[in-house]
């Protein structure tokens, strides 16, 4: 039987209380000397009354209707969902790390700068970049930086009629959004039969105007750009640059850098690649590493070190300014940080060697009842299209409502747009055999099932806490508060 | 090797996945990268840290940091040290929440997705909005957001932000500003408060924002009353940062007209931690929701007719809309907002009321004896919430230099930021400092110079 559960407003009593504070022990003046009656608050604060152990079962019960890597396999194409380490977990509790306050002296940080520093110099090493800055504090935001960045140098050179990106159609969807943000047009440039960039089309479309073009490589579908080279080479004749989204750098640590392809700007993701926790939609953390030529227009401060010393360099007088209030996540790089050095140079080679074996692995054994275009060696994700079972009635979105049944959470669906009925899937580099061999078994019984009944699978889901939950009413009439009857 | 225990793999699985993809060996699947290319060396890392090693190594370089549970802080500036309750650790972390995703699959995603509503709902009961998202990354990014979002909703190109919003805010807004081609002007001061008599200047038919902070970043409470009615006369849109832990005491921005309510979430259960990850909280009125960037929890019903909840408004955001999006954000602060919806639950009004009021009598009292002190003046008069400025006698870094040899973290030199107020300080003083703190802070001021 499915319960509905309530509502922390639907709960408690008048009265109650879950917090303890010592009283005031200061004289304690009237309200009205310290604060005049026209700015203190006209109605009573309306917040729920409860105890500390209503509050703590009200959010455990919570937590048990929530989904985490912790409890599934989670092949959410693009977004690698690997092991979070609970390690990485105790080290950025510690109160040295999580009680500073960003307007401390650079004396008392010294701990905090030198963690900052080496995780710089890590990430160049990893993606052959030659400066970083951790201040953007999600993907989106070091897209966002890292177009602020460009757009400053071209500016500076006093080329002022760049005001196109070029974002290739397998692009995650903040690219182009991205773009917009920074004040550019976007150029879509389409893929060609073997779901690269189409290079013919990008020689096409480069010009005077053209500022960067923002790539994914591997791309979305999993898929290497073969011809890197050739599009590195025809943008940077062009003078445009070239923008690197490392959502998927998963699949190519040790293998190859960013860098030496000849990308200019990067961003990173520390909560996929570096196994941070994403905390059901963040924080995250999206460092930008650049080209030399480019430094000086990176975000402020930097941190430097001299003498031993560390300190936070704010003398660029060509920099962007800032894209944060301080210095970004710093509680998400602990954690990164903490990670990279458990690993090492052979760690995170083995951990990109084994994503994409895992990935070609899957496929190999989904290919036997699934269709999936591109019949190429993948890199760490691969994308099913579900249209043969559309046709029989059954949606992508259905075979993920079915896999939800069976304990998965589903691929990412209806992603990327170029493949219909997309389930863009991403078994990681944490994840065992038998894992995925269960996975493929399940699959195959869905697919067995959509043969049989496709309109039952298309009701689904069965077993979870709710039944499938009406989106369209959500938009229709839409409920964002609770409120008093 | 290092990180083994993360990656499940044996040898002997790896031959037989290979052996069933049909090629000979792991460089086969490499070979889509073209030789040219191809990393040639191991990367230079330092070599790889046992779990045991990696936590002495991180202990190591926690212990070389002082921080707000070894010094008494006076720090503010827009981050603080409240006090934060035991509980709220323990539900985030739970690693059902920590561990997932973004709510995609909204059905085995209930548990964030209902915190989040209920998120959502605070915000407005604390702010008086009608619909607030599930937050920005931080206070910086909500004010720029913010300010971005009156433009599309007058579809107007110009802001005005006074400067008595947080400068860590201005400096944000400005770079926002700057790479869209938006134009944005600031508003004089007039002794720590906007100089409201010149926005009345600058409002033009251009204007689609402006921006003010309540309190403002010196700490005063500005008189915003008739304010709103200026700004809507001009059909510009009133954005409001706000100090949520200033609201149970202070009049909710939806009742001196605010459009957008933006601030910094971090006092409310969330420790500073050198800056982030913060909270950029985000709330609107119902007529801008289609404008509003960023998650948005909301209710629905299953197909037995249960209540549920999923990510809604999609059209507003970039995975639908990709460059027509409201905002490119995708990963927001959901944890973050998590933590900051259990310190509403669990400190309920009462104790929202009794961290305001605390605040609000010890940042009095503190300001009294501070600025009795020879030599320490105001640098502002009127009410002030929890954080004051003032002028010291020398140099504020040699003062906090002498305060820390005590283990006090002295006020934040604002001088750098406005250079007509030479050595000025912002104390802030939260619930969480005692009388005999106060004073002996006062005691070193006293003995200084």
């Amino acid at each position: 039987m499915r319960k509905q559960k309530a509502l922390l407003f639907e709960m408690g009593r008048a009265g109650r209380c879950g917090y303890s504070l010592p009283s005031n022990d200061v004289p304690e003046k009237s309200l009205s000397e310290l604060l005049p009656k026209n700015v203190q608050r006209e109605e009573q604060l309306e917040l729920p009354e409860l105890s500390e152990v209503e509050v703590i079962r009200h959010f455990t019960e919570l937590s048990t209707r929530n989904f985490g890597v912790d409890t599934g396999f989670y092949p959410l194409g693009s977004c690698t969902m690997k092991y979070n380490p609970k390690v990485n977990e105790e080290v950025a509790a510690l109160p040295g790390f999580t009680h500073m306050h960003p307007c401390q002296p650079e004396h008392t940080v010294q701990g905090a700068l030198e963690l900052y520093y080496n995780m710089e110099q890590h990430l160049k090493e990893v993606t052959g970049m030659d400066r970083f800055t951790m201040q953007p504090a999600a993907g989106a935001h070091g897209e966002l930086t890292g177009l602020m960045v460009i757009q400053a140098y071209h500016r500076h050179r006093g080329d002022h009629q760049r005001n196109k990106v070029l974002v290739p159609v397998t692009a995650h969807g903040t690219n182009p959004a991205t773009v917009t943000m920074a004040g550019y047009e976007v150029v879509q440039i389409p893929a060609d039969e073997r779901g690269n960039v189409d290079l013919e089309a990008l020689k096409e479309a480069v010009d005077e105007t053209t500022s960067a073009l923002m790539l994914t490589n591997p791309s979305t579908l999993g898929l290497f750009e073969e011809e890197i080279l050739d599009i590195a080479k025809v943008v940077h004749e062009a003078g445009g640059l070239l923008y690197y989204d490392g959502a998927n750098l998963n699949a190519i640590m040790g293998y190859v850098r960013p860098g030496d392809m000849g990308f200019d700007v990067v961003h990173l993701n520390l909560h996929k690649t570096f196994s941070t926790p994403h905390g059901g939609g963040g924080p995250g953390t999206g460092p930008v590493g650049v080209k030399e030529r480019l430094i000086p227009f990176l975000p402020k401060p930097l941190v430097d070190k001299k003498d031993d010393q560390f300190y936070f360099d704010y003398d660029l007088p060509n920099s962007i300014g800032k894209v944060q209030s301080f210095y970004g996540n710093f509680g998400v790089v602990v954690k990164a940080y903490n990670y990279v050095c458990m690993m090492g140079a052979d760690g995170l080679k083995q951990a990109s060697t084994d994503a994409v074996l895992n990935s070609n692995y899957l496929a190999t054994l989904l290919q036997d009842n699934y269709y999936i275009p591109y019949d190429r060696i993948r890199k760490h994700e691969f994308v099913v299209s579900a249209k043969p079972e559309k046709k029989k009635g059954a949606s992508a979105a259905d075979i993920a409502k079915a896999l939800l049944d069976r304990g998965f959470h589903p691929p990412t669906v209806y992603f990327p747009l170029i493949v219909d009925e997309a389930l863009m899937t991403e078994p990681n580099d944490t994840e065992s055999k038998e894992t995925l061999d269960a996975y493929a078994r399940a699959m195959e019984e869905i697919a067995r099932a959509i043969d049989e009944d496709a309109e039952k699978v298309a009701a689904g889901p069965y077993y979870t806490v709710v039944g499938r939950l009406d989106e369209v009413r959500a938009v229709r009439n839409p409920i964002l508060r609770w409120q008093k009857e | 090797m290092g990180g083994k225990h993360y990656l499940p793999l044996t040898d002997e699985d790896r031959r037989e996945m290979l052996k069933k993809i049909g090629v000979n060996s792991i460089e086969d699947l490499f070979s889509d990268i073209p030789e040219e290319v191809r990393l040639t060396k191991d990367l230079d890392l330092p070599p790889a840290m046992s779990e045991l090693e990696a936590v002495k190594h991180l202990n190591s370089l926690a212990a070389k940091n002082r921080h707000l549970n070894n010094c008494t802080s006076f720090m503010g500036a827009g981050v603080y040290d409240h006090f934060i309750p035991s509980l709220i650790k323990h539900v985030i972390g739970r690693s059902e929440f920590y561990t997932s995703y973004t709510p995609y699959q909204a059905e085995i995603s209930q548990g964030i997705l209902q915190a989040i509503f209920e998120y959502q709902t605070m915000i407005c009961q604390l702010t008086g909005m009608e619909v607030a998202n599930a937050s920005m990354y931080d206070g910086s990014t909500a004010v720029a957001e913010g300010a971005i979002m009156g433009c599309g909703a007058t579809r107007r190109s110009k802001a005005l932000v006074s400067l008595s919003v947080s400068p860590f805010y201005r400096a944000v807004l400005q770079n926002y500003f700057n790479s869209r081609g938006l134009e944005l002007e600031e508003i004089p001061l007039k002794d720590g408060y906007t100089d409201f008599s010149k926005l009345e200047e600058m409002l033009d038919d251009k204007v689609a924002s402006v921006v003010l902070q309540q309190p403002n970043f010196f700490g005063l409470i500005e008189d915003l009353d008739g304010v709103a009615d200026t700004i809507h006369n001009h059909k510009a849109l009133l954005v409001v940062s706000t100090d949520p832990l200033s609201l149970p005491l202070l009049k909710a921005p939806a009742d001196y007209g605010a459009d957008i309510v933006v601030g910094e979430g971090q006092g409310m259960g969330i420790p500073p931690s050198f800056g982030g990850p913060l909270l950029g909280i985000m709330a609107t009125r119902q007529k801008y929701v289609r404008q509003l960037p960023g998650r948005i929890s909301g209710q629905t019903i299953d197909s037995e007719g249960n209540r549920g909840f999923v990510m809604t408004m999609q059209t507003r955001e970039q995975h639908i809309r990709r460059e027509k999006a409201t905002s490119n954000i995708c990963t927001n602060e959901a944890l973050v907002a998590l933590a900051a919806a259990v310190y509403m639950a669990a400190m309920g009004p009462q104790g929202m009321r009794e961290v305001a009021g605390q605040c609000l009598q010890k940042a009095a009292y503190a300001r009294e004896k501070i600025t009795a002190v020879d030599g320490f003046e105001a640098a502002f008069s009127g009410p002030s919430f929890k954080e004051f400025a003032v002028k010291v006698p020398g140099k504020p870094e040699e003062l906090n230099q002498k305060l820390l040899q005590k283990d006090i973290l002295g006020g934040v030199d604002i001088s750098p930021f406005y250079p007509e107020l030479e050595n000025t300080m912002l104390f802030a003083v939260t619930e969480k400092r005692t009388r005999e703190e106060i004073d002996t802070l006062v005691r070193e001021l006293e003995g200084w110079k």
